[in-house]
């Protein structure tokens, strides 16, 4: 169900939506419902990967805009994926540094070339 | 010698540089004109034009050549003498030397060649001159597009209508050709090269001729264009180009078998290609040349044709099962391409070289293939690949049978014996004739035998059928197959009669189901003067047919295979309506049938009985005729039994029957037309019946049939209508005359009493509840389905008797009558023409009874215009019965006015305004003191009738007034009701905004649900027109409407409405000043709880207001996302969709300030 809302996210960096280039897949997302908890867990395509914090910011972003505020979203990336995972994640589950990435204009704009709903 | 300056003016005109091209054209047409009229002659022109066609200036020269030559162009179809034509061609012959004036001389050339006969054309040795000055002089590759377009037509040109003055040229005119077309790129310029081609193929056929000399040469300029590929391709237009270029190509190289030896093996090469149009391409190629080239040339290369379509198909089978495929057996496959391709081109290889069977016959893997179906013991068996396998060699058997008796010998001697014997069948001829009578068939069946036999089975008819009608007398005895399926013809019968009997039980679409019933359709199916299916086989086929039919307690698959394999053989069978097959179906299936539609004896239920007989009796006329028969003596029976001995069964039977009447029968002979008296008899049998039905048991029949009592009465009303309305003018008159003496016979209709018009005394006695009969109302009802069906032209007798009675019973909440009303408002005729028709009924003498009757009791039609000044209101307000006539009135008036209306009257005005009063009845009576004595309820109740009203009006009623009702329909007269009714509305909701205080609450309500009505029933396309007025008001019928929950059905209606307004442009203009409000009605709306599609078409709307201009919505932004984040958590996963869509398109309309 969930995977509906984030498997057509454009990768920044290529022309393929993330669940073609196998960066999030059905297995890695794990819902509470009656906790009102969602896990997103992925992999980014290569292990220096300097874009692995931009797709975490679409993924938080595409979620807030789909869920109701009731949920508590998590996203991690996937263990031994990624050169600094830990730096990631803090990253990407800090209210904070969210909110900030945010007002960066140039930012903003990539998400949203992400996020922007593809023809096919 | 004035026309002659002119004339020369137009020359200098065209062969000066400055002019334009259009004006150049004129001038052409000028001259053209000038000379055809014949102010001057060629000659003249030509002296004239001298200087300009030999001056050393060689632009002006090359304009000259081509002015002269576009005239000739011109001219014709204006004879001219052969002298001048011949100097005039020779003249152009010379020029095609002279480069730089060359497109002059070939456009001469071509004008020239082309000309006809009968105004003189150009000479066998002056067109030879021509072709041989073309060789010389002409390098076509180093020319322009256009000039190398000219030159290859001229080339063509020569070929067609000069073969035998050039043929004579040669290796010379060949090795030319070669020349010229070598290395061409330009589409257009291929077509034509492909058909230069083409025409010298049939110029030089002779083996040993130059084309033979020159055919490998001219082979590989041609194959390097196969296949054809567009490498850059610029749009759609290509598509239909490739295939006019590749169909060019493909006749090029069959023009000649000289080819031969050259296109195969390049064809063959293609097939290899990873390219699946290429495979295709190659496939329709050799099928083509294969027809063309002849089977002395093919025979060499069989071998290779047959493996490359055994690869393409039974190799590598690229075959997909369709979605009907659990239906045909499991074996339904959709082919490839690249697999239809091939099995033509296997198709044509075995029409035009029969010994080419050998090679399938013989092969190796087919036999293995073949033999190896023994190990799968169930049809869920076979794995995917061995299916599509069993598919490509049933095909490829079938082809291989079917084009002549020979070869169907050849395939069931090899095949057959080993198909028979995994069955357990032995084809040969025991000593008394057939098999063992005890050998039974074998517990489990090969199915993918049983698959590959009836695909044999279903080739080896298709043959018996083709000798049939070519040769009628033919002996079928001679031929092995016949031999061989005689023999085992029993057998077969009994295998697949055990099939059946063994899946019986299973009610799911099994192969073996499917299997058993094709095979025994075929053999079946077979044509009399075969001997296999004898009669008595056949006989035995048909009867377990039936057995298996009537046995049937529900549809199963076995059940509607069996019936429609029934119907196929019966429609083979009646082909030849004399022989020994049709009398023996008639005999078997059909007087069973038909046999079972009145007894209620057999298992079979009523409507699986029904639905057999109608297939079965659809196979022809004379059978639908016993059908119809049975039925009609069926209804009559058991109207009988219903209705006089209150037999409740009997009543379920008949709406069976009456359904099927109308739904299937009825249409059926419509369709074929030219049965009108089986409408006409069955309408006139129905009161034929009522007449003669002594008691009319209705009270005793209501108690025991309950709900099912109206349903009956539904549906003998609905066979009334349907079978009156197929009838003609003629039939309609004797019908409704019968109708109307079985009335007036009947006791209670007043009509012996001859009264003139409706008394208010009438009105009150019939209004007491006890008093209307129920016989009274049932036969009304019958009526009024008669009156309903008639065609405008139909007079009607005893006119105002007949309005009487339904104002009367109207008054009584009869709607049918209203109906009735409606219809006859509709349809009468204005003025009657002619003399001794006095009692015939028009129009405005209809609507003088009407009127005064209704207006009687709701006095009010000039309410809006004196505003309240002198109403009446005592007579509304003496009890609550007159309350009740006051909503049979507004039903009465709806349907009345939906018939004024459909056909344009006027008068439909008033009863709009009648309407309008009841609506807002109390807003006007103010603070009248007998206010307080209306039941509160019964008025709300009077309102909501007279507001729904309008929704009667506007929207279409398949109960009456339709299109197979032969209503008059004015064409936009929706349109025309609401530009109308608009202004009235607009202004009442002004009026009622400023009584706002709480007693005018409900009337309020009501304008709106009127409003709402009126709105939702009018194409959007008249609503957008006036949006600017509606939207404000629309919103606010929405927020007074949302209060209640009964309303969900208008409020969704109206919010369509909405949705399409937010969609158009011109809709949008208009929502832009209310956006604020529409935000928040919307925004409510996306939380209503009792309507999905509610809260679905709210968000839906809420995505289109981010179309309208960011400076209007930016401020609203916040508020929806808010507003929406609720629905994210909606119990239906539609509207979380819909709404996960709304939020992500408002958030990024500003999404530099992403705030959540």
């Amino acid at each position: 169900m969930l995977l509906q809302h984030i498997r057509d996210i454009k990768d920044p960096e290529h022309p393929y939506s993330l669940e073609e280039l196998k960066v999030i897949t059905e297995d890695a997302i794990e819902v509470d419902d009656k906790r009102s908890y969602v896990r997103v867990t992925f992999t980014p395509t290569v292990e220096h990967c300097s874009m692995a914090t931009v797709i975490g910011l679409c993924l938080r972003i595409k979620l807030m805009r789909s869920l109701p505020p009731r949920y508590k979203v998590d996203i991690r990336v996937a263990p031994g994926s990624h050169a600094s995972e830990a730096s990631v994640n803090k990253q990407l589950n800090d209210k904070e540094r969210v909110a900030a990435a945010l007002e960066n204009p140039n930012l903003v704009d990539m998400v949203d070339e992400c996020l922007a709903p593809s023809l096919l | 010698m004035g026309e002659s300056v002119q004339w020369i003016k137009h020359i200098e005109l065209y062969v000066s540089s400055t002019a334009t091209p259009s004006e150049q054209a004129a001038s052409v047409d000028a001259v053209a004109t000038l000379l055809k009229k014949g102010f001057f002659t060629l000659e003249t022109l030509v002296k004239e034009m001298e200087m300009y066609l030999t001056t050393t200036d060689s632009i002006v020269r090359s304009r000259g050549n081509l002015l002269l030559a576009e005239l000739l162009d011109k001219l014709a179809s204006k004879p001219l003498s052969s002298s001048s034509i011949h100097s005039l061609v020779g003249f152009f012959t010379e020029r095609l030397a002279d480069w730089k004036a060359l497109r002059g001389a070939i456009v001469g050339c071509l004008a020239l060649l082309r000309r006809k006969v009968d105004v003189g054309n150009v000479t066998n040795s002056d067109a030879k001159a021509v072709a041989e000055s073309f060789l010389q002089n002409l390098q076509v590759q180093s020319l322009g597009q256009h000039d190398r377009k000219l030159s290859f037509q001229l080339l063509e040109c020569l070929l067609n209508h000069y073969p035998g003055a050039i043929g004579d040229l040669g290796d010379n005119l060949v090795y030319g050709i070669c020349e010229a077309v070598d290395g061409e790129k330009d589409p257009e310029c291929l077509l034509l090269v492909f058909q230069i081609v083409e025409c010298l193929g049939q110029i030089y056929p002779d083996p040993s001729g130059p084309l033979a000399n020159y055919a490998e040469d001219m082979f590989e300029i041609l194959g390097s264009y196969f296949p054809i590929h567009f490498t850059h391709p610029k749009g759609e237009v290509d598509d239909s180009k490739r295939e006019e270029l590749s169909r060019a190509l493909m006749l090029a190289f069959a023009s000649t078998p000289l080819f031969e030896p050259f296109s195969i093996p390049l064809l063959l090469e293609k097939l290899s290609s990873s390219l699946p149009s290429a495979k295709v391409e190659s496939f329709k190629y050799l099928s083509y040349c294969t027809a063309k080239y002849g089977p002395e040339r093919m025979a060499s290369h069989a071998e290779v044709l047959w493996s490359s379509v055994k690869e393409a198909t039974y190799i590598s089978p690229q075959c997909t099962l369709t979605k009907e495929s659990e239906l045909l057996g499991g074996m339904g496959f959709q082919d490839s391409e690249v697999m239809k391709q091939s099995f033509i081109l296997l198709q044509e290889v075995i029409q035009q070289y029969g010994d080419f069977i050998s090679l399938v016959l013989g092969d190796n893997d087919i036999n293995v293939f073949i033999n190896s179906l023994n190990q799968y013991k169930e049809m869920d068996d076979i794995p995917s690949l061995a299916k599509q396998r069993l598919h490509v060699v049933g095909h490829i058997l079938s082809t291989c049978a079917k084009p002549s008796p020979a070869l169907c010998n050849k395939v069931f001697n090899s095949f057959f014996p080993l198909l028979m014997e995994s069955l357990g069948i032995s084809v040969e001829k025991s000593f008394n004739g057939y098999l063992d009578e005890d050998c039974s068939p074998p517990a489990e069946f090969n199915f993918a035998a049983i698959y590959l036999c009836i695909e044999l089975l279903a080739a080896c008819r298709y043959v018996a059928v083709s000798l049939d009608s070519s040769t009628p007398a033919l002996e079928f005895s001679h031929q092995t197959w016949s031999t061989m399926l005689s023999n085992s013809c029993k057998s077969l019968v009994k295998t697949f009669f055990s099939l059946l009997r063994s899946m019986e039980a299973d009610q799911s679409a099994s192969s073996g189901v499917y299997f058993g019933v094709k095979g025994l359709e075929i053999l079946a199916t077979f044509p009399e003067s075969f001997l296999p299916a004898s009669n008595s086989l056949y006989e035995n086929i048909l009867s377990e047919f039936v057995r298996t039919v009537t046995s049937g307690s529900t549809e199963t698959f076995l059940w509607t295979l069996t019936l429609k394999a029934l119907t196929e053989i019966g429609l083979f069978a009646n082909k030849h309506p004399e022989s020994a097959k049709a009398v023996i179906f008639e005999k078997i299936v059909v007087e069973k049938f038909v046999s079972l539609i009145p007894s209620g004896e057999s298992a079979m239920p009523s409507s699986l009985k029904l639905k057999a007989a109608f297939e079965i009796g659809g196979t022809k006329k004379d059978f639908m005729l016993k059908v119809v028969h049975a039925l009609s003596a069926a209804i009559y029976t058991n109207f009988s039994a219903a209705y006089d001995e209150g037999n409740h069964e009997s009543g379920k039977v008949m709406i069976q029957l009456l359904d099927t009447y109308t739904e299937k029968v009825l249409p059926w002979f419509l369709k074929i037309g030219g049965f009108e008296e089986i409408p006409l008899n069955f309408a006139l049998g129905i009161w034929e019946k009522i007449e003669h039905t002594k008691y009319l048991n209705l009270s005793v029949l209501e108690i025991a049939m309950g709900a099912g009592y109206q349903d009956l009465l539904g549906a003998i009303m609905s066979a009334i209508k349907k079978s009156v309305g197929s009838c003609s003018n003629e039939s309609q008159e004797i019908i409704i005359n019968k109708a109307f003496g079985v009335l007036s016979s009947s006791t209670g209709f007043g009509f012996e009493s001859g009264s003139s018009l409706v008394k208010e005394e009438d009105v009150k006695q019939n209004l007491n509840p006890g008093d209307s009969s129920c016989k009274h109302e049932w036969l009304t009802s019958l009526f009024a389905s008669v009156i309903i069906a008639l065609r405008p032209q139909t007079s009607i007798p005893n006119g105002k008797m007949i309005i009487q009675l339904f104002i009367k019973s109207l008054l009584n909440g009869h709607v049918p009558s209203a109906h009735a009303l409606g219809s006859l408002v509709n349809k009468l005729p204005l003025e009657i023409k002619g003399m001794n028709c006095s009692g015939n009924l028009t129009l405005n003498k209809a609507l003088d009874m009407i009127t005064p009757t209704f207006t009687g009791i709701s006095h009010h039609d000039n309410v809006s215009q004196s505003n309240g000044s002198g109403i009446d209101f005592s007579s509304l307000r003496l009890n609550t019965l007159r309350m009740q006539s006051g909503i049979n009135t507004a039903i009465g008036l709806a349907w009345i006015g939906k018939g004024l209306l459909m056909r344009g009257h006027e008068k439909v005005k008033d009863i709009t305004m009648a309407l309008l009063s009841l609506l807002m009845l109390d807003c006007e009576g103010g603070d009248s003191k007998e206010l307080q004595i209306i039941d509160e309820e019964d008025m709300h109740q009077l309102r909501k009738t007279a507001a729904d009203a309008f929704h009667i009006i506007l929207s279409d009623s398949g109960e009456c007034l339709s299109r197979a009702y032969h209503a008059t329909i004015r064409p936009l007269y929706k349109q025309r009701f609401f530009s109308t009714i608009m202004p009235i509305f607009l202004s009442l909701v002004i009026k009622s905004d400023a009584l706002l205080v709480s007693p005018t609450y409900t009337s309020r309500s009501m304008l709106y649900r009127a409003f709402a009505h009126v709105v939702s029933d009018t194409p959007v396309i008249a609503v957008l027109a006036e949006s600017k007025k509606i939207v404000p008001i629309l919103l606010d019928c929405l927020s007074v409407l949302s209060k209640d929950v009964a309303n969900k059905e208008i409020i969704y209606n109206v919010l369509l409405v909405i949705s399409g307004i937010l969609v158009e442009k011109n809709g949008q203009e208009a929502a832009v000043e209310n956006a604020p409000i529409i935000i928040n009605l919307l925004i409510d709306l996306t939380t209503y709880q009792h309507m999905m599609a509610i809260r679905e078409t709210a968000i839906q709307c809420l995505v289109a207001m981010t179309e309208l201009p960011y400076t209007r919505i930016y401020p609203l932004r916040t508020k929806v996302l808010q507003a929406t984040s609720k629905a994210l958590d909606d119990p239906k996963r539609i509207v979380r969709q819909e709404a996960v869509r709304c939020r992500q398109s408002w958030a990024s309309i500003a999404s530099r300030t992403l705030r959540f």
